[in-house]
C-alpha cells in the first residue's frame, strides 16, 4: 500500500468510527421533530376531546313526565286566567299523594324549573284547538335534577349532588316510575342568557355574533377591496402611500384588546354610541379585521397575471374597465376566501367586545343593531365564569357551536380557493 | 329618519338621477356630438351626488350624539346636576327615558326637561341632516345635470371620482392607527396628571381598586406597574420555552423531512390550533391545565392554586405553536438549495446540514418569527383574563398565580363604571405600554423578515 493509501484509509476510519453517533443523533434529531409534531396534535385532540366529552351532555335535557288535567275546557276566552304553575304543581302532588308537610311539597316543587309554566303556557297555546282536559305533559326539571340524571356524582361525589335528601327519595322513586326522561335541549337553541342553566340558551349570543359579523362584513369587505385596489392599481410610490402600506402590515399585529380601548373611547365615549350594541362592536371588529382583507385582497390583485391587464389596456379600455371588468371579476374568489377568513377571526373574537360592554347578562334576544347583545365567544366567557354547575356542559355546548361555525366558514374559504383558484 | 333609511333614500336618489341623466344625455347627443358616452355622462351625476351625501349622512351620523349631548346639557340648569350624577349618566339616563326603555318619573325635574330638551334637539339634528343631506343631493344633482353636454368628458371626471373615493377608503386604515395612538396617549395623560410616570413605570405596588371613589379611605390607589409587567413577562417566557421548540421542531420536521402527503395534511391540521378562538384556550385552561396542575402539585404537597402562570404560559404556548412553525416553516423552506446541497457534498448528515447549515441561514427570520410570537403572547387577552387571575404578585415562580397587563385592561374596564376615574385611567396607561411595545417588536420584525427576504432573493 502506498503512503497516500495508508493515509486516506486513516481518515476512513475516522469518519467511519463516527458514523454511527452521527446517525444515531440523526434519528433521535428526525424523531424530535415527529414528536414535536405530534405533541402539537395531541393538544389539539385534548382540547377536542376535554370539550366534546363535556359538552355533548348539554344537548339532551332532563324532564319529568306527568300528567296534567285541566279544571275544564279551554278556550281563546279564558286561556288568560290559567295558572299554569298551580297546574304542574297540582300534576306534581297527585304523584306524591303521600306528602303532607309543606316543606315536603317545597321541596318537590322546586325540582321542576320555572321554564316549565312558559313551555306549559306554550304548549296549551299550541294545541288550543284540539285539548283534552288530561293530557301527558314532559314538565322541565330544574339543572340540579338534569346533573343527578346526567349521573355526574357517581363516584366521586355524594350521588345527590345539589339535591336534598328529600328530593333525591322523589328523584329515585319517579326513575323507578320510569318517569325520568331525556329529550333534546331545544331551550339550548331557542332561547337568550339565562340564571337558570336548564332555561339558558345560546341563540341571543348567536343573534348578536350574526349581527355583529354583518356589519363587520359588509363595511370590511367593501372597504377592504377598495384600499387594495388603491394601493395595487392607482397608488405611485411616494411616502404617503407607502406609510399607508407599512400601517396595514402594523396595524394587522396590533393586539386586539388595542382596538376594544379604541372602541370604547372613540365610538362610545367621543361619538356617543349605545354601549352594548352589536352596532359598535361591528365597527370594533370592522377596524380589526380591515388589514387581514386588505392584505388578502390584495394578494388576489397581483395574482392575476399582467397579460389580462395589458390585453385589456391595448385594446383601449380605460383603466377603470380594466379594473371592473377583469381584475375585479378574477380576483374575486381570493377576495372573498380573506373576507371569509377574516369574518371567522371576528367571530372567535372577545376581548375588544368586552371592552365595549357586550359583556352582560342579557336574556332577551337582540333584533337590532343597537339593542344590547353579546357574542357566542362572549356567552361562552360568561358561563365558563358561573358557578353553576349545570353551566359547565353548557359552555362546552357553547362552544361545539361556535367551533362548528368556524369549520363551515373555513371551509367555504377552502371550498372557494379550490373551486375558482386559477392556475395561470 | 334612521341612517339605513336615509341611505336608501339617497340610493334611490342617485339611482333616479342615473335615469334622467342618461335622457337628458340621449336628448342632446341627437343633435350634438358627445366626446363621452351617454352611459359615463350618467354615471357621473349619479356618482357626484351619491358619495358627497353619504359621505355627508356619515359624518353626521357619528356627531349626532354629541351634537345632541352638548345641546341638552348645555341648556339644562347647572345646579341641578350633583355630584353623583354626573353629565354622561344623565345623560343616558335621559336617552333611554326618550326612548322608552326607562319609565319617566314625573317628579324629577331634571328629567323632564331633559327628555323635553332632548326631543327638540333630536328634531332639530334631524331636520339640519335631511336640509343638508337632500340639499346636497339636489345642487350637485343640478350641476350634474347641467354638465352633460358635447364637451364634457364624463369618463375621465367619473374615474378621477371613483379613484378618489379609493384613497379614501385606503386612509381608513390610517386614521384608524391615528384613532388608537391619539385615544390611548390622551387617556393616558389624564392618568399622568394623577400619577407619575415615573411611579407607575417603576413602583412595585399594583392595587388600582381601592380607587373607586375619591372621598374613600386610602383612595388614591396604588398604580406601580412592575407587578403586572413581571407577570406578562414571565407568561410570555412560559408560552415561548413551549412555542419555540415545539413549534421550530415540527417546522423543521414538515419543511425538511417529511414528504408532500404528509405536509398537506399535516400543516392544515395544525393551524387548526391557530383557528381555535382564544376564549375556548381560556376555558381549557381554567378548566383543566389549571386544576391539572394544582393536582400536580398536591403529589409533592405544593399548595398551588389552579390560577398559575404556568397554566396559562402553556396554554398560551401551546396557541402560538403554529404560529411559529409557519413563520419559521416558511423561512426554512427560503434558505437557497444550493446551501444545503454543498453541506451535503461535503458528507454532513441530514440534521447536521439542518442544525449547522439552514437554522444558522434562517436565524434572523426564525428570531423575527419569534418576536412576532412574544408580542402576540404579551397581546393575548382571553386565556389570561379566563386563567390568570387578578393577583399582582412581585414572583418570578411560574407556580404562583400572577397577571398581565391585558388582564389588567380588561377587569378595569368592564362594567358600567364612569369613564373618567383613576382606575379607568390606568387601563389606558397599560394599553399605550402594550401598544408601544407590541409596535416595536412588530417593526423590528418586519424590518428583519424584509432585510432577510433581500438576502435571498
Amino acid at each position: 500500500m502506498s503512503d497516500i493509501n495508508k493515509k486516506h484509509f486513516k481518515h476512513m476510519l475516522v469518519v467511519s468510527d463516527g458514523l454511527k453517533s452521527r446517525y444515531l443523533k440523526e434519528k433521535i434529531f428526525r424523531a424530535s421533530g415527529i414528536s414535536a409534531l405530534i405533541v402539537a396534535l395531541l393538544f389539539l385532540a385534548i382540547i377536542v376531546f376535554s370539550i366534546s366529552t363535556t359538552g355533548y351532555k348539554a344537548f339532551a335535557q332532563t324532564y319529568i313526565k306527568t300528567e296534567i288535567i285541566l279544571e275544564g275546557a279551554v278556550d281563546s276566552s279564558n286561556i288568560e286566567d290559567i295558572n299554569y304553575l298551580g297546574l304542574i304543581r297540582d300534576s306534581l302532588r297527585r304523584d306524591f299523594p303521600e306528602l303532607s308537610t309543606r316543606a315536603e311539597l317545597a321541596d318537590l316543587y322546586r325540582m321542576v324549573s320555572i321554564g316549565a309554566q312558559y313551555e306549559l303556557e306554550q304548549y296549551l297555546l299550541d294545541n288550543l284547538d284540539n285539548l283534552d282536559t288530561a293530557f301527558a305533559f314532559d314538565v322541565l326539571a330544574t339543572s340540579d335534577v338534569d346533573m343527578v340524571a346526567k349521573s355526574y356524582f357517581d363516584d366521586t361525589q355524594e350521588q345527590r349532588g345539589r339535591l336534598t335528601e328529600r328530593q333525591y327519595q322523589y328523584y329515585l322513586s319517579l326513575l323507578n316510575g320510569n318517569r325520568i326522561d331525556k329529550k333534546f335541549n331545544t331551550n339550548l337553541f331557542t332561547r337568550g342568557d339565562s340564571s337558570n342553566p336548564e332555561m339558558a340558551g345560546i341563540l341571543g349570543a348567536a343573534m348578536g355574533s350574526f349581527f355583529v359579523l354583518a356589519i363587520t362584513f359588509f363595511l370590511s369587505f367593501p372597504i377592504g377591496v377598495g384600499t387594495a385596489i388603491y394601493l395595487e392599481e392607482f397608488a405611485s410610490k411616494n411616502r404617503f402611500n407607502d406609510f399607508i402600506e407599512v400601517n396595514i402590515n402594523n396595524l394587522a399585529a396590533v393586539p386586539s384588546v388595542i382596538f376594544g380601548l379604541l372602541g370604547l373611547s372613540v365610538f362610545i365615549n367621543f361619538f356617543n354610541f349605545p354601549r352594548s350594541a352589536p352596532l359598535v362592536g361591528g365597527l370594533v371588529l370592522t377596524l380589526m379585521t380591515l388589514p387581514v382583507v386588505i392584505i388578502a385582497s390584495r394578494a388576489a390583485i397581483t395574482s392575476v397575471p399582467p397579460s389580462i391587464r395589458e390585453a385589456a389596456l391595448g385594446l383601449g379600455a380605460s383603466k377603470l374597465r380594466v379594473i371592473s371588468d377583469h381584475i375585479i371579476p378574477l380576483a374575486l374568489p381570493g377576495m372573498l376566501t380573506g373576507a371569509i377568513i377574516g369574518m371567522a377571526r371576528a367571530l372567535g373574537e372577545s376581548a375588544p367586545l368586552l371592552m365595549i360592554g357586550m359583556v352582560a347578562f342579557i336574556t332577551e334576544v337582540p333584533n337590532s343593531l343597537l339593542s344590547p347583545a353579546t357574542t357566542l365567544p362572549i356567552q361562552v366567557y360568561l358561563w365558563a365564569d358561573s358557578p353553576e354547575r349545570g353551566f359547565v356542559e353548557r359552555t362546552s355546548a357553547a362552544i361545539i357551536v361556535l367551533l362548528v361555525f368556524l369549520v363551515i366558514m373555513n371551509l367555504l374559504a377552502v371550498y372557494l380557493r379550490k373551486r375558482f383558484e386559477k392556475k395561470w | 329618519m334612521s341612517f339605513e333609511v336615509n341611505l336608501a333614500y339617497i340610493f334611490i336618489a342617485s339611482i333616479a338621477l342615473y335615469f334622467i341623466a342618461k335622457n337628458r344625455a340621449l336628448n342632446l347627443r341627437s343633435r350634438h356630438k358627445f366626446i363621452a358616452t351617454v352611459g359615463y355622462h350618467a354615471l357621473f351625476v349619479s356618482l357626484i351626488t351619491f358619495v358627497p351625501s353619504v359621505v355627508i349622512l356619515i359624518f353626521w351620523t357619528l356627531l349626532e350624539g354629541s351634537f345632541l349631548q352638548w345641546m341638552v346639557l348645555r341648556s339644562l340648569p347647572i345646579e341641578l346636576i350633583t355630584i353623583d350624577y354626573t353629565s354622561n349618566y344623565l345623560f343616558n339616563e335621559i336617552i333611554n327615558i326618550a326612548n322608552g326603555v326607562i319609565p319617566i318619573d314625573s317628579s324629577n325635574t331634571l328629567h323632564v326637561i331633559g327628555v323635553q330638551r332632548y326631543e327638540d334637539a333630536a328634531a332639530l339634528s334631524r331636520g339640519i341632516k335631511i336640509i343638508i343631506v337632500f340639499g346636497s343631493i339636489a345642487l350637485l344633482g343640478f350641476y350634474g345635470l347641467f354638465k352633460i353636454g358635447p364637451n364634457f368628458n364624463a369618463r375621465l371626471s367619473s374615474e378621477v371620482i371613483i379613484r378618489r373615493v379609493l384613497a379614501g377608503l385606503s386612509v381608513i386604515a390610517v386614521l384608524t392607527t391615528f384613532g388608537i395612538l391619539l385615544s390611548i396617549l390622551f387617556e393616558s395623560l389624564r392618568f399622568f396628571q394623577s400619577v407619575s410616570i415615573s411611579e407607575f413605570l417603576f413602583g412595585t405596588q399594583w392595587s388600582p381598586q381601592t380607587a373607586i371613589r375619591e372621598d374613600q379611605v386610602g383612595s388614591s390607589g396604588a398604580f406601580g406597574a412592575v407587578p403586572v409587567f413581571l407577570g406578562t413577562f414571565l407568561i410570555a417566557i412560559v408560552a415561548m420555552m413551549v412555542a419555540i421548540p415545539f413549534g421550530l421542531m415540527s417546522a423543521i420536521y414538515l419543511s425538511e423531512y417529511s414528504n408532500a402527503n404528509v405536509r398537506d395534511f399535516m400543516k392544515p391540521l395544525l393551524e387548526v390550533l391557530a383557528g381555535i378562538p382564544t376564549v375556548v384556550y381560556g376555558y381549557f385552561a381554567a378548566l383543566v391545565v389549571g386544576p391539572f396542575i394544582r393536582e400536580m402539585g398536591s403529589i409533592f404537597e405544593w399548595e398551588l392554586t389552579s390560577e398559575s402562570a404556568l397554566a396559562v404560559g402553556l396554554v398560551m404556548g401551546v396557541m402560538i405553536i403554529p404560529f411559529v412553525s409557519s413563520i419559521s416553516g416558511d423561512v426554512i423552506t427560503a434558505v437557497p438549495k444550493s446551501l444545503r446541497e454543498a453541506s451535503y457534498g461535503c458528507g454532513a448528515t441530514k440534521s447536521e446540514t439542518i442544525l449547522k447549515v439552514v437554522i444558522p441561514a434562517a436565524l434572523p427570520g426564525i428570531i423575527a418569527g419569534v418576536l412576532l410570537a412574544v408580542s402576540r403572547a404579551i397581546g393575548e387577552t382571553m386565556i389570561v383574563v379566563m386563567a390568570a387571575g387578578l393577583a399582582a404578585n412581585l414572583t418570578l415562580n411560574p407556580l404562583k398565580p400572577v397577571t398581565t397587563v391585558t388582564a389588567q385592561i380588561v377587569t378595569l374596564l368592564v362594567g358600567d363604571q364612569e369613564f373618567d376615574s383613576t382606575k379607568t385611567l390606568a387601563a389606558f396607561a397599560l394599553g399605550l405600554v402594550l401598544f408601544i411595545v407590541t409596535l416595536t417588536l412588530n417593526i423590528i420584525a418586519l424590518h428583519v423578515v424584509r432585510k432577510y427576504r433581500e438576502q435571498y432573493e
